[in-house]
């Protein structure tokens, strides 16, 4: 029953078609005829027409087909729910149809028809309320349009963020558990002298190469410790820092001279060369030796930032050690030394610069700076090693999304008698 | 943390009035009650709110942990009745937050005056001897239409939105918003929602219940709707004439007297 010829409308919309072949603007004509029973019952997509309670009243053939289901056995004996998969059906009811009565409307949802023989046919479905001369919703109109293509695309696409999500999980758990391998699990200081220790991560996402180390030396007594920063991020900065972390312990066995130490670290990253990336890093050594009263603390620093010093009596001050170079970029780089005696009540402060360089407004160039970590640690001492860490690593905390690059922080304290 | 604020409680109706706290299930959000909450105003005083990672609570309140399991929004509605000291309240919880309430019944009876639970279900996957109405793999099968229904929500608006409360035509410009949630969230609250079993809950109840079902609900069916009644000790049953699983919305009138006329009793 596709047409109707010799409609008076159809004849006229038949005439603008003048550059068809002879003969067939008839056909034409028939096919688009404004025929509003064949263009329901054979639409492209489906229609249905429902109560507010859900049964199907009216249902085009297109609908029907794709059920594989008479007219009979749907209008008037099914409800919409009906047409759907169980959890379709769960969907519809907690979703769609609070929607429908919340809004008059649902469009573009995504449900799955069952057709009589359990098969399923993805399809979009949008529904409208009609209402009566008061508003009050009698009917619902829906179309319902198969979605085959666009659900297997969109599957597609789920399963590839899905295995992005799992991919980036995997990739968080290997940076953290690598990021664990960087730092000891436990630091053994002398006899008479606390010792704290607090690593800061910036990102879960990525490593990045802060290390310390405290440890007892065999060679000629005393305690070996350090503090450094290696450049970059990710797996190269990884594999850098456990080279130097390695090297350092190696080179204080062999000959635990501060400067020593430093310029065997300095050969090692030198001639370890790996072709794409540069290698090189701050780093602080010391070497401890117990005294009469409290320790003395020989310090060299490869371009590494100023020892903070926070006295018994209350006061904090820089240990400078000025002209220090970078550790691995020049065959023989300068390495300077200070010498401290630490006594009851004396803390020593060592830090990367993920502290100093932390952001403290959104303009870019505002930084904590060495001033203020004086200003802080000028309040701040007297503290016992765990109380200064415990008071940097809430300073760090605080920076929030302002540090951006990982801290290690490292106090050494003589307690007060 | 703030409950209220987490939550994003309000208080609306008679200022002298009874208490009656309106707690919506899996799905959408408050909104659900936005037909029935009017009239019950009229007499009492109504409470609203949001469950954690939906409507207009704190987004950051979020946690896998807490929400994978009903406990964690049982207590947060545990917490938002001691903030609100209003003295105990006539809960009335829909689908899943029917649960929200037999749990806190259970642990701090007296926050409850009364319980109304409205189409409840205390189990959603059939058991031995017991048919909750569906199998596990139907289970899977919401979780696909979670998946490919992102209800009017994106990722580069949901915070916008969500931390806007007091600009709701933020949300009146998107479709779908009274169901936006974070897809993740619904996952997680819908596996926590038809994956849980709160039989054993339900004896604790020692305060005046309410069962209320509809005749025709696909979700929870009449046997669920009769297993609650009989398992609570002294409660009633009542049925509405009504299709669906949101009689608030499909018959507001007779759902709002049901719960009107049992808050309403013996005062």
């Amino acid at each position: 029953m596709m047409s109707r010829p010799g409609h008076e409308h159809s004849r006229a919309a038949g005439s603008r078609i003048t550059h068809a072949t002879p003969g067939s603007h008839l056909t034409y004509a028939s096919l688009l005829e404004d025929n509003a029973e064949d263009l329901y019952e054979n639409a492209p997509c489906g229609y249905l027409f429902t109560l507010m309670d859900g049964q199907i009243v009216k249902a085009n053939r297109t609908l029907l087909g794709w059920l594989n289901r008479s007219h009979e056995e749907v209008v008037g004996h099914m409800r919409f729910a009906d047409l759907l998969t169980v959890g379709g059906k769960l969907y519809h009811e907690t979703h769609f149809a609070p929607l429908l009565r919340l809004q008059g409307e649902v469009s573009g949802i995504a449900l799955d028809l069952k057709a009589a023989d359990g098969t399923r046919l993805p399809v979009l479905v949008t529904s409208t309320v009609m209402t009566d001369n008061d508003e009050n919703p009698v009917m619902v109109r829906t179309t319902v349009s198969d979605a085959r293509d666009r659900r297997s695309y969109e599957t597609e696409l789920l399963r590839a963020r899905e295995e992005a999500e799992h991919e980036r999980e995997r990739f968080k758990r290997l940076a953290s558990t690598l990021q664990r391998t960087l730092v000891p699990p436990a630091l053994t200081p002398p006899p008479n002298l606390d010792v704290a220790a607090h690593y800061h991560i910036a990102s879960r996402d990525e490593v990045s190469g802060d290390f310390y180390d405290l440890f007892p030396l065999v060679a000629g007594g005393g305690w070996g410790l350090f503090l450094g920063d290696v450049c970059g991020k990710g797996a190269p900065a990884a594999a850098l820092t456990s080279l130097a972390r390695y090297s350092l312990r190696a080179a204080a066995v062999y000959d635990p001279d501060p400067v020593t130490v430093l310029n065997n670290l300095n050969t090692v990253l030198n001639t370890a060369r790996y072709d794409e990336d540069p290698r090189f890093c701050t780093v602080v050594f010391g070497k401890l030796t117990p005294e009469r009263e409290g320790f003395t603390v020989t310090l060299a620093s490869g371009g590494h930032p100023n020892a903070l010093l926070l006295r018994a009596h209350g006061t904090a001050e820089y240990l400078p050690t000025p002209g220090g170079q970078l550790i691995g970029v020049l065959p023989d780089p300068d390495v300077a030394t200070t010498t401290v005696h630490l006594t009851a009540g004396d803390t020593l402060l060592l830090y990367t610069d993920g502290l100093t360089e932390a952001h403290t407004s959104a303009n870019a160039d505002d930084r904590y700076g060495d001033e203020a970590l004086l200003n802080f640690a000028n309040v701040l001492a007297p503290g016992t090693a765990a109380e200064t860490v415990a008071a940097i690593a809430e300073l760090l905390d605080a920076f929030g999304d302002g540090l951006d690059d990982d801290t290690a922080v490292m106090a050494l304290g003589v307690p007060s008698r | 943390m703030d409950a209220l604020r987490r939550n994003h409680v309000v208080v609306t109706g008679q200022e002298e009035g009874p208490v009656i706290m309106l707690a919506n299930g899996f799905g959408c959000d408050r909104n659900m009650w936005r037909l029935v909450a009017p009239v019950l105003a009229r007499d009492f005083k109504v409470v609203h709110f949001d469950h954690v990672g939906t409507g207009a609570s704190d987004p950051s309140a979020w946690s896998d942990e807490r929400y994978s399991s009903l406990d964690g929004y049982a207590e947060d509605v545990l917490e938002i009745c001691r903030e609100l000291g209003l003295g105990p309240v006539v809960f009335v919880g829909h689908s899943v937050s029917s649960v929200f309430g037999v749990l806190v019944a259970g642990w701090e009876p007296e926050l409850f005056e009364k319980l109304v639970l409205l189409t409840p279900s205390p189990r959603y996957i059939d058991d031995a001897g017991y048919r909750g109405g569906f199998s596990a793999e139907d289970i899977d099968e919401l979780l696909e239409s979670l998946d490919s229904n992102y209800l009017g929500w994106s990722a580069s608006l949901a915070p916008v939105v969500m931390g806007n409360p007091e600009r709701p035509e933020l949300t009146e410009e998107l479709t779908n918003s009274f169901c936006r949630v974070d897809p993740h969230v619904a996952r997680v609250f819908a596996r926590a929602t038809f994956l849980s079993d709160n039989r054993a809950d339900l004896p604790r109840v020692a305060v005046p219940t309410r069962v209320i079902e509809c005749a025709q609900d696909v979700i929870a069916p009449r046997e669920v709707g009769a297993f609650v009644h009989e398992s609570i000790p002294g409660s009633e049953l009542v049925t509405l004439d009504a299709i669906g699983h949101c009689p608030q919305l499909s018959a507001p009138e007779i759902t709002a007297e049901a719960i009107a006329s049992f808050a309403a009793r013996d005062r």
